[in-house]
């Protein structure tokens, strides 16, 4: 699957393992939050790059005391309908301070992409095809904003009053 | 009322450029109609029974007479001439052709309208008291607030795919004409420590198939940390909310599975976190340029007594008889709340047509300060009508036949669209609200009734919210076979309840002669100068069990 990351096609030298499979020597991995759990000790000794994956249902708090292990954490959407992966985003940069990679993987939609954005993604899994234009098009359909979040815009209530 | 500026303005023509852009994709299949529904969803675009249907936003149901004259051109070009005004305080059109609905979006946003998060799993159009900033006793104009939450809430990055819709209502005061207790979030404006206006909180209030009173867990909590309050809430939800069965993925469920104290005590551990983030703060300069647009119009200084409105009454019964049932008493001196019933017998409840629209929108123009609202009752409010006024008024209305005098009375209902139009819908309700209208036809009776609020569902979703009816009915299909379920005692007000089932069913032919037996025996058992409802909390359900079911 291509990656976008900060707005453009980026490698991904990541690699997803399961909860069963050996892990690759000196690589990038990404492992479950049960599987970081289970086998700290081995993966804090492994001399190589470190992400977790948070499912739906799994939220931040759960890996909150351990975020300055991973340089990545990757939130999975099961369905594009399924929005808790938001406000995984939004804790992870707001209340955890995190500032490695969030990921967003499985289904997301093009017209969710600018929203993940502002919750504090910074990388997206996007399907075969992506077009970059269709990103930063999708990035650009809105020039202002109301709420703040994370991403420090500023929004129309600042802007009005000369913020 | 509210104006847009140059950033609402460009929000919402971005919106549309955005939902062209979707119906295109759409057409030529880089979606599927699956990932498509969201999106239409999101923009107000239901598939229902025989064709699209679009729900456009009135923000807590204020409109101009310039946006009112466009709802009316809207119907006559993309409808077939006229709209129905829904209990969102809302107005939907059944009959749009989807490839026509960016155009309506473009003369939607030319009078600052839009269909933005007017369905979905987002927080949708907030609702509020039609009788804001003109009743008397109220704390703060709730329209201040509401819109503050429409602006806060829109294209909401956090909160806009959560486990099911999600509805606020906010009131000024403690007479709840908004049905806060019966939202997701109702809020009522309260005098906070320092004087300065504050806010009660209730959470988890609801109808559909579980009906649920909300909890009051925020109290008095004050403006600057208004945002921060609801965004714990709507985080807690957004994280917990259930999201494996449809039915139960509403906040009432989670309020009601975590109790309403946990709920309480995790919201407020939330909104610890999100208060020392700071930025969702409310600026006061904001407060002040949105309350601005609601500052009171320039009455004239009059007396409150009108002798041209008394001898109007005493010359012209019909008259007399509209003022009694649908004028309410206003703060100011000389000035009056004018209710225009959208419940005329033998009609469809909250439809108006293109011609009637453009008439109550001339009338706002020249008697209320250029004003209507929605109720969501689904009858129209001139908030600031003079007395002198009033006579001059209902003639103009009575001409284009808006003069039904029966505002709360028994031929006023509440009913959702029914099998008529919704694809959800088990029993038609239209039909029936118009057999009970039809059998209390006479004024005289009606107003010997009194007060009597029927409110008519075609399916457990409760859109016509037959739960907090004086008399709620339920449409159900039984083999199918249209049955209506009776239930007596429900209020949507500050008293709030949720109605008790009757009994047995009855059929469509059997529905009327049941609510005039209900009916009878209230008349009976009543004490003097005592409402349907006051009679129902004295007497309980039994007396009319027994003579509703004794034939039977």
């Amino acid at each position: 699957m291509p990656l976008i990351k900060n707005g453009e096609f980026a490698d991904d030298n990541w690699i997803l393992v399961g909860d069963e499979d050996e892990l690759p020597a000196d690589t990038p991995v990404i492992v479950s939050a049960a599987r970081w759990q289970a086998e700290r000790e081995t993966l804090l000794g492994r001399n190589a790059p470190l992400g977790v994956k948070l499912e739906a249902g799994e939220a931040p708090e759960l890996i909150a005391d351990d975020l300055d292990r991973f340089q990545l954490v990757a939130v999975n959407f099961p369905a594009f309908k399924d929005g808790r992966g938001f406000s995984y985003a939004s804790l992870l940069r707001d209340r955890y301070g995190f500032d490695g990679e969030v990921r967003a993987v499985g289904e997301v939609l093009r017209d969710q992409w600018s929203l993940m954005v502002r919750c504090g993604f910074d990388a997206f899994d996007v399907a075969d095809g992506t077009k970059i234009d269709a990103f930063k098009e999708a990035l650009g359909e809105f020039s202002h904003v109301y709420q703040a979040t994370g991403d420090g815009k500023k929004t129309v209530w600042q802007l009005r009053h000369g913020g | 009322m509210y104006r847009y500026d140059e950033f609402d303005h460009t929000l919402v023509k971005e919106r549309v450029t955005q939902f062209r852009g979707q119906v295109e994709r759409r057409l030529a299949g880089d979606i599927t109609e699956d990932q498509f529904k969201p999106l239409r969803l999101m923009n107000g675009v239901y598939l229902q029974l025989h064709a699209y249907m679009l729900r456009v936003a009135v923000p807590y149901g204020t409109l101009s007479g310039k946006q009112m004259h466009m709802l009316a051109d809207i119907a006559t070009k993309y409808d077939k001439g006229y709209g129905h005004f829904t209990t969102r305080q809302n107005i939907q059109y059944n009959w749009p052709a989807l490839s026509d609905i960016p155009a309506i979006l473009d003369d939607l946003a030319s009078v600052e309208m839009h269909a933005i998060q007017t369905s979905g799993n987002c927080i949708r159009n907030v609702t509020s008291d039609q009788y804001a900033g003109a009743a008397a006793g109220e704390v703060d104009d709730p329209r201040i607030w509401s819109e503050i939450i429409r602006q806060w809430s829109t294209f909401h990055p956090e909160f806009t795919f959560l486990p099911r819709k999600f509805k606020f209502a906010v009131c000024g005061m403690n007479e709840d004409r908004a049905a806060i207790r019966f939202h997701d979030i109702g809020i009522e404006v309260v005098k906070g420590k320092d004087g300065a206006p504050a806010f009660d909180i209730y959470v988890g209030g609801g109808q559909g198939r579980t009906p649920m009173i909300g909890h009051l867990i925020g109290e008095a909590v004050p403006a600057v940390d208004l945002i921060a309050y609801l965004e714990s809430i709507m985080r807690v939800y957004n994280m917990n909310g259930r999201r494996d069965n449809l039915y139960k993925a509403r906040i009432k469920i989670l309020v009601h599975a975590l109790g309403a104290e946990e709920m309480k005590r995790q919201v407020e551990e939330e909104f610890v976190h999100v208060k020392e983030k700071g930025v969702v703060n409310l600026p006061e300069e904001e407060i002040a340029r949105i309350r601005a647009y609601f500052a009171p119009p320039a009455y004239e200084a009059l007396p409150d007594e009108s002798s041209a409105l008394n001898e109007a009454m005493a010359d012209n019964k019909k008259f007399a008889d509209w003022v009694k049932t649908n004028v309410a008493e206003h703060k100011a001196d000389g000035y009056a709340i004018a209710n225009i019933s959208l419940k005329p017998v033998g009609g469809v409840a909250g439809d108006a047509s293109d011609d009637q629209m453009h008439v109550m929108a001339d009338l706002a123009t020249q008697y209320s300060f250029d004003e209507l609202r929605v109720t969501h009752e689904q009858n129209i409010v001139l908030a600031h009508v003079k007395k002198d006024d009033l006579f001059a008024l209902w003639q103009g209305l009575e001409k284009a036949a808006l003069g039904t005098p029966n505002l709360a009375l028994i031929t006023d209902h509440i009913v959702c669209p029914g099998l008529d139009y919704c694809a959800l819908a088990n029993a038609r309700s239209i039909p029936i609200s118009q057999e009970i209208a039809e059998r209390f036809n006479d004024l005289d009776r009606q107003h010997n009734i009194g007060e009597l609020k029927v409110k008519i569902s075609g399916c457990i979703n409760a859109c016509g919210h037959h739960h907090v009816g004086h008399i709620g009915i339920l449409g159900v299909d039984k083999k199918g076979t249209e049955f209506y379920q009776i239930s007596l005692g429900g209020s949507a007000d500050e008293n709030a309840s949720v109605g008790d089932i009757l009994g047995p069913a009855f059929t469509e032919d059997e529905i009327a002669d049941a609510i005039e037996t209900i009916v009878e025996t209230y008349i009976k058992i009543r004490q003097e100068g005592e409402r349907f409802i006051e009679t129902y909390r004295r007497v309980g359900k039994e007396p009319f069990k027994e003579t509703l079911y004794a034939t039977h």
